[in-house]
């Protein structure tokens, strides 16, 4: 008790350098905390991403498509329980500004595949039944104002032409780490106007997303599949959904490794810039562990009340730090929102914010503590006066 | 007298560099129970070093020092701070009070490492603070006494623990006349009034007049005894 008033008190004793030491520490932590944000944001997708689906794709890239009657062929797959496809569509809205991601999809089976975009059975039935109907997500249709019944109009990207939809059901995610700016419609829309345009590019998929019974399997289903298309003319590759959200984001390894660095870097600089301020303090008080220790009191008494100050410090800002990493995160997820749907502060950044603070708040005392634990008491007491 | 404080061929030199420089020389001296000794002597005689190896802050380099019949200079360094808390009474000249604690807190500083309950050391704190006459500024921090109050809270410090022995390194080396007149009267009263073994190391002649022993140190060396009867 007597150890936490005193260093209580010592912490506040020059108040504008623990004031501004305390400002670093939030700044510090905020920074950490956002980057790490960032880091989580970028992952997103795969942290979404569900053990029992499977996305095949055409083993040479992306951009080359599958044909449809695929379908049937992997149904056949033992371990397959639903498939569903679907096109990127790359349509843009009014300006390319205005980015988001846009499927065609085959309607029924893709929200039966998922089931973490929540739609209303009335808003699902006028969907499928809307030919030119479209599905947004929340955030989405917030962001551009759209109601249910709003026709909106996509300028194709890879498909030419001005497609007009019919705004027909707004999903809600099953919970935070939900995708909600996503915009899909129907597929089969797609195709029959593809085949009426441009003939050659009818009947393609650009991927198939398979539920599969058990995910302990999906190993041996995906194999299974890719087999059936071994020696066609397009030979298929499946992976899980997680590992291929994470082919996406291997493509920018290196900027989330520089991102990492930076954050753990400016843990580097505060636990600096704490241990100078302790530093200081030590000089400035030898005197008094000089006389604590002629008093009687020992080497962990001493020890308790410079580290017990560093925490202090440490704590006090980290737990500001925290406490506004919400609010800016918020912010900076509206502003980033194009880029990353979902832009949530994680637990797990929290808890990394919590082990920076204590890490930077003992790391900082060592010095001081040695120093005063060690200083012959003697040679403590003729720096006073 | 019986002697609280036995020295026996103590010696101490400090080193700079490569040079050994000699502060104390075969130092003999016997204190007695209820004894009140100055300790004079010129900047760099060694006073203050002796004072120090008395009171356990330092270590000999050869020699021993008994203290209530404990040899000191046997004992580690967790073995000497739990002895001195309990034997050893310390009076500064820069008062050395804790900045952040008020007189009260600044005087409960030794008892915490007590057992004593909140209530027993509250008595003690006000009691040692009645004995300084300072109870009416128990709340005050140091910064808000004069020279005079803060070596009184000093002193009450010192006396709390009720130790075999109190040192003091130039107690009114930082007062003026009157606080150290008031400073004086008050450890001649412990010594009179209370039988405290006083060890005090001063330069000035006026101070020293308080004590019952006078002791001059000279370039590490020990002069004969001046005994006299104090004013």
């Amino acid at each position: 008790m007597f150890i936490l008033k005193i260093l209580i008190r010592n912490a506040f004793r020059h108040k504008l350098r623990t004031f501004l030491t305390i400002l670093g520490i939030t700044v510090a932590i905020l920074a950490f905390g956002l980057l790490r944000t960032f880091i989580n944001a970028w992952y997103g997708g795969v942290e979404a991403s569900s053990a029992s689906r499977l996305v095949t794709r055409s083993s040479i890239s992306l951009i080359f498509s599958l044909p449809i009657s695929y379908k049937e062929k992997i149904r056949q797959v033992d371990g397959v329980r639903k498939v569903s496809w679907g096109n990127w569509f790359g349509g843009i809205y009014i300006d390319e500004k205005n980015f988001f991601a846009n499927f065609a999809v085959d309607a029924k089976s893709y929200l039966e595949l998922y089931p973490e975009f929540i739609l209303s059975s009335e808003e699902t039935t006028h969907f499928l039944r809307d030919r030119k109907g479209f599905v947004a997500g929340r955030k989405l249709a917030k962001r551009f104002g759209w109601k249910i019944g709003d026709t909106v109009i996509l300028r194709g990207t890879i498909y030419p032409g001005n497609w007009d939809f019919v705004l027909r059901g707004i999903y809600q995610g099953r919970d935070e780490t939900i995708d909600e700016t996503q915009f899909f419609f129907h597929w089969d829309y797609l195709n029959e106007s593809l085949k009426k345009t441009a003939p050659s590019r009818g009947d393609q998929v650009g991927f198939y997303m398979i539920g599969i019974n058990r995910p302990d399997r999906a190993t041996e289903v995906a194999l299974a599949i890719d087999q059936t298309f071994k020696n066609s003319l397009a030979e298929t590759l499946t992976e899980t959904e997680k590992a291929f959200q994470l082919s996406f984001i291997s493509m920018s390894e290196t900027i989330i490794m520089a991102i990492e660095l930076v954050s753990f870097v400016v843990i580097i600089i505060i636990i600096v810039v704490v241990a100078n301020t302790m530093s200081m303090t030590y000089r400035e008080r030898t005197g008094e562990y000089a006389i604590f220790k002629t008093l009687g009191y020992r080497g962990w008494r001493i020890a308790a009340m410079i580290v017990g100050e560093s925490m202090f410090i440490t704590l006090f800002g980290s737990f500001l730090g925290i406490l506004l990493t919400f609010p800016v995160a918020r912010i900076a997820g509206r502003m980033l929102s194009n880029w990353f749907p979902v832009f949530n502060v994680a637990e797990e950044a929290i808890y990394m914010d919590i082990l920076a603070s204590v890490m930077i708040g003992l790391l900082a005392a060592i010095v001081p503590t040695r120093r005063a634990v060690k200083i012959r008491i003697a040679d403590g007491l003729r720096r006073i006066g | 007298m019986k002697p609280i404080v036995e020295i026996i061929d103590v010696s101490k030199s400090y080193r700079r560099g490569d040079r050994v420089i000699p502060v104390l020389v075969d130092i003999n001296l016997n204190i007695g129970e209820g004894e009140f000794l100055a300790l004079m002597g010129p900047s760099g005689s060694g006073k203050s070093t002796l004072l120090n190896l008395i009171a356990a802050l330092d270590q000999v380099d050869s020699g021993t020092i008994r203290v209530g019949g404990v040899d000191i200079t046997g004992l580690s360094d967790n073995e000497l701070a739990e002895w001195r808390a309990v034997n050893v009474g310390f009076i500064f000249q820069f008062y050395n009070l804790i900045p952040v604690l008020t007189a009260f807190e600044n005087v409960e500083l030794p008892l915490l490492l007590t057992g004593l309950s909140r209530k027993e050391r509250e008595e003690h704190v006000e009691m040692a603070l009645r004995i300084v006459n300072l109870e009416e500024r128990m709340d005050h921090y140091p910064a808000h006494l004069s020279g005079g109050e803060q070596q009184r809270v000093a002193i009450a410090r010192a006396i709390i623990t009720d130790p075999t022995i109190l040192v003091a390194d130039e107690p009114t080396g930082d007062l003026d006349k009157v606080a150290a007149r008031e400073i004086l009267e008050l450890m001649d009263r412990l010594n009179r009034e209370s039988g405290k073994t006083i060890i005090m190391v001063t330069h000035d002649p006026r101070a020293a007049e308080k004590a019952r022993v006078i002791r001059r140190l000279e370039k590490g060396f020990l002069n004969d005894v001046h005994s006299q009867d104090p004013h």
